[in-house]
This record gives structure tokens, sequence and C-alpha cells, in this order.
């Protein structure tokens, strides 16, 4: 192919954006408006399982030791804690640490006052390991081999939250993937349609071209860059949206809900976008290519 | 190398003796109803200037589409410029029709480019160069006519002047064989007269003219070749023939 053939090529792509232009308008409105509603709904769900995820971290179990304890087994038994995959971190709280956190979150202000009544330190025998846990559904498994440690006298933990948590992020992991699997085949399927319906009213052009003597790829190729063109700019004009309303979503949370920010924590907008900008500029351009190719194929036979 | 000079020999020869087309016994059948074309033999040599007659149905359409490679013949052997169609791979089907310059009933250009853009397409195609193109084009709408209206677009010219353009179109890259379908079909009589004797000028320098058309008047009184067809046969060839009346 020559050069000029090349550059000519890709002048008639952009020129029939133009000379097409209530299809093209038709086009990029259909893929906007199916990648924008895509967009919208991985924002939402990634950052609902963000939140999910965010409090998943803060579920914790307790391990209490038997009485008369070494403080070798202690250091012992927490490394064959730390040793464990679903742990993602263990924290020693000494006797003395929970008496004081005991004070502060019972007593307050008045902790002088109260304490007076107690010589001693009447949790002496509550040293504990407070262990976080990577994935909350091995719970149970932790809890068991926890029992089964020799020294652990007690071990605290709250199943229902922990069973809780992890059923609604599984909900919401099949939940969304069946809906965002589902927004996809739709989109692919409205966006291919439109792209058909484009090329087919221009199956006379085809067929002209075809007469005089045109080959099948200087036919199809301002075509399908037309559809590429059209799918770029349909994903796009989308992404620029649902990044604007997401920045402005997170200031408006942080400046009303300023309150509420340990629990209303939103993903920041480049992990966000990191994921959708390349799945909705790749089903865009993708899309446009695929469906101009078929169609103008199909015509192509003149 | 050889070999594709040993084919263009070959092929030379061939039309040297058989014409630029020759059809041998050629029949058409579509998947329902009679046979379009019914074992049709004709022979049309360079610089012949060729009018098909006939009614609906005769088979005329059947026969262009064949020429042009948009059908295969379903028994005997078409050959254009030397070239058996049956044997034509796909990818060689747009060089052979840029040796076909073709014009048709509703002119078929590119309604949203301009006569210019329309008549420069057919070189592009080609790949000849942009330098070129700026030459060749104003030449050949200065032939047909339309010297001042390069920068209009096709619908805002009246059919003659669409057909100039469609003319023009098919005659820029020089084909052996010009292809025109009922080129006067939607035209008033002063246009079709005026195309007449473009076609007519196309082929006095030299390019093979077949024209398919009803036009009993032209035919009668421009005293070419006539090939009058019925229900898929040819019924009658005359040298300075005559439009035929079908007495059914």
């Amino acid at each position: 192919m020559k050069i000029s053939t090349f550059f000519y090529t890709i002048q008639q792509g952009f020129k029939n954006l133009f000379r097409n232009k209530w299809y093209s308008l038709a086009s990029i409105a259909t893929i906007s408006a199916c990648l924008f509603l895509f967009g919208i709904f991985y924002a939402i769900v990634a950052n609902f399982q963000y939140m999910v995820k965010g409090a998943e971290e803060n579920i914790c179990v307790t391990v209490f030791f038997e009485d008369g304890i070494t403080d070798t087994r202690i250091e012992e038994i927490g490394k064959m804690i730390r040793n464990r995959t679903e742990v993602s971190e263990v924290v020693y709280i000494s006797a003395e640490e929970a008496w004081e956190d005991y004070q502060k979150i019972y007593f307050g202000d008045r902790a002088e006052e109260f304490i007076a009544g107690y010589p001693t330190n009447p949790l002496y025998r509550d040293m504990n390991y407070v262990v976080y846990l990577s994935d909350v559904s091995m719970q149970d498994t932790l809890v068991t081999y926890l029992y089964s440690i020799e020294g652990v006298r007690l071990v605290r933990y709250s199943a229902l939250t922990a069973s809780t948590l992890s059923g609604v992020n599984l909900l919401i992991g099949y939940v969304s993937l069946g809906i965002i699997v589902v927004l996809l085949a739709v989109s692919v399927f409205l966006i291919s349609n439109t792209v058909t319906i484009g090329i087919s009213v221009r199956r006379e052009e085809i067929n002209i071209m075809k007469y005089i003597g045109a080959t099948d790829f200087f036919v199809r190729a301002p075509f399908v860059l037309e559809g590429m063109l059209i799918g770029l700019i349909g994903a796009a004009i989308p992404l620029w949206v649902v990044h604007y309303f997401y920045g402005s979503v997170l200031d408006y949370a942080a400046e009303k809900f300023s309150m509420l920010s340990h629990l209303l924590k939103f993903l920041p907008a480049e992990t966000i976008f990191g994921f959708l900008t390349p799945v909705c500029l790749g089903v865009g351009v993708g899309i446009g290519f695929m469906g101009s190719i078929s169609t103008v194929r199909k015509h192509l036979h003149v | 190398m050889r070999r594709r000079e040993a084919i263009r020999k070959q092929q030379a020869k061939f039309i040297e003796e058989n014409g630029v087309i020759c059809l041998d016994n050629v029949s058409k059948s579509y998947s329902t109803g009679s046979p379009a074309l019914n074992g049709i033999s004709l022979k049309v040599h360079r610089g012949e200037f060729v009018f098909i007659v006939g009614d609906s149905g005769s088979g005329k359409s059947t026969l262009i589409k064949l020429l042009l490679r948009e059908l295969v013949a379903s028994s005997g052997q078409v050959n254009v410029m030397g070239k058996d169609m049956a044997k034509l791979r796909r990818r060689e089907i747009p060089k052979l029709r840029r040796n076909l310059g073709v014009v048709f009933q509703d002119f078929r250009l590119l309604n949203d480019r301009n006569v210019y853009e329309n008549v420069a397409f057919a070189q592009r195609i080609i790949e000849v160069p942009g330098r070129e193109i700026r030459r060749n084009v104003p030449a050949i709408l200065a032939t047909v006519g339309l010297a001042g209206k390069y920068k209009a677009k096709t619908t805002q010219l009246s059919g003659g002047e669409q057909q100039r353009v469609a003319l023009a179109r098919a005659l820029i890259n020089n084909p052996s064989i010009l292809l025109a379908d009922e080129p006067t079909g939607n035209l008033d009589p002063k246009n079709s007269w005026d195309i007449m004797k473009l076609l007519e000028e196309i082929n006095e320098a030299g390019t093979t003219v077949v024209v398919v058309t009803h036009n009993r008047e032209i035919v009668n009184a421009m005293q070419k070749r006539v090939v009058t067809m019925k229900k898929g046969v040819i019924i009658s060839d005359e040298e300075e023939g005559a439009y035929i009346d079908d007495e059914d």
C-alpha cells in the first residue's frame, strides 16, 4: 500500500464520522450510555466491596492464656499464630495494658476515683494476643487451631459478625459479577447493533466502490477506522463524566459526612479508573472494530 | 515473471481470436424459476459498439452481472479481456473491474461527495498519485462537459449531469470496455441523446462499448450492432441492426 493511500484511508475514516453525523452521534450516544452505566455500577460495587473489606480488617480474635504460663511460652504461641496464612497482624496486650484500656473505656475521666477500689490489677491474668485476620471466612479454622495450642485458655471472637461480613462479601462478588457480565453483554449487543445498522444503510456506497474496482481492504479500512473512532469517543465521554462525578461525590462526602469518615472510606479515583479506563476503551474500540469489520464483510460480496 | 508474460500473451491471442468479451454456450439459473440465460454465445471484438436489447426478464441484467463477475455462470464459459470468469479468484475481481467502466441507470454516485471526489475515487483505488489525479479529473470532466461543476454535490445535479459524472468516473482509468446498463433510462430525450453521443465519441476513441437499453429510438437511429434477447436466449444479432418488436 502506498503511503498516500494510507493517509487517504485515515482521512476518509475521519470524514465518514462527519458525513454520517446522525449515525455517528447515535452510535456514540449508545456506546456512551452503556459504558456510563457500566462505569457507575463498577464504581459503586468496587467501593462497597472496599468498605466491607475495611470492616473485615477490624474483625479480630482475642487469645487468653492459662494461669502460670511463662513469657517464653507466650512468645512461642505468638510466633505460631503469626505463621498462619489467615492472620494479618498479631498484637500483644500485657495485663497492665489491658487494665489501662479497660479504665479508659469504662471509667473515662473518673478513672482515678474508681481505681482507688482496686489496689492490684484485677486483669492480672488477662494478657492476650489480639489477632487480625486477612480472610474473615477463615475465622472458624483459626479458632479451632488456637484452642489446640497448649497454654491457650480462652479464645474470644464474634462468629456472627465474621460470617455476616463473609456472606455479604461473597454475595456482592457474585451479584456484581453477574450484573457486570449482563451490562457488558447488553453493551456489546447494543453497540454492535448500532454499528451494524449504520453500515447497512451504506450498503449502496460499498456496492458502488466494489463495482468500480475497489479492493476489499480499500472499502473496509475507512469503515473500520470510523467504527473504532466512534468506539473511542463513545468510551472516552462516559469515562470523563464518571471521573468528574466520582471526584465530586468524594469531595461532597468528605465535606458533609466527615464524622463518618471511618466508615465511608472510598477508593481513590486512580484505583477505580486504573481498571475502568482500559476496560471501557477496550470495549468501545474493540466493538467498533469487530462490529464494523463483520458488517462490512457481509456487503463486500458484490 | 516468464509465466506471467506467457499468460499475458495467451490472453492477447485469445482476445485477438475471440474478442474482448466471449460467451460460449452460457447458462445461468437462479435457485427459483426458469433459467435467466439459456445457452447463449456472444463475441464482442475490440472497438465495437454493441446494443443489447430485450424486454424485462430477457436476461440482459444477468448478462451484465456475469461480465462484471458479480455472478458466475451455471454452465458454459464467460471470458472478459481473455480471462475466464469462472477461474478468476476473488482478489482478482477488483483488477478486472478496473478494466471495465460501468454506468448504471440510477447513476450510482457517492452522494455524500462532490463531483470531483466521485471521479477521483476511481483513480484513488488504483493508487494514482495525487498530482496526477488533480490533472486527470478536470480533463475528464471537461470531456463530459462538466468542467465548471467539479465542486457541486451530485444531488444538486440534473439526471443528465449525474450520468455524465458516472461516465467520467467510468472513463478516467481508460477502461478497455465500457458497460452501460440502461444509461438513458432515467433521462429525458435530449439528455439521452447527449449521453449516447458521448458514448459514441468514447467508442470512436477506441473503447469497446456495450449498451443495454430499452430505447428503441436511439437504437434504430444509431445503426450499430444490435443483439436482441428474449427469455434468456439471443434471438437476433445484427450489424447495423434495429430494435425488434416483441410479438408475443
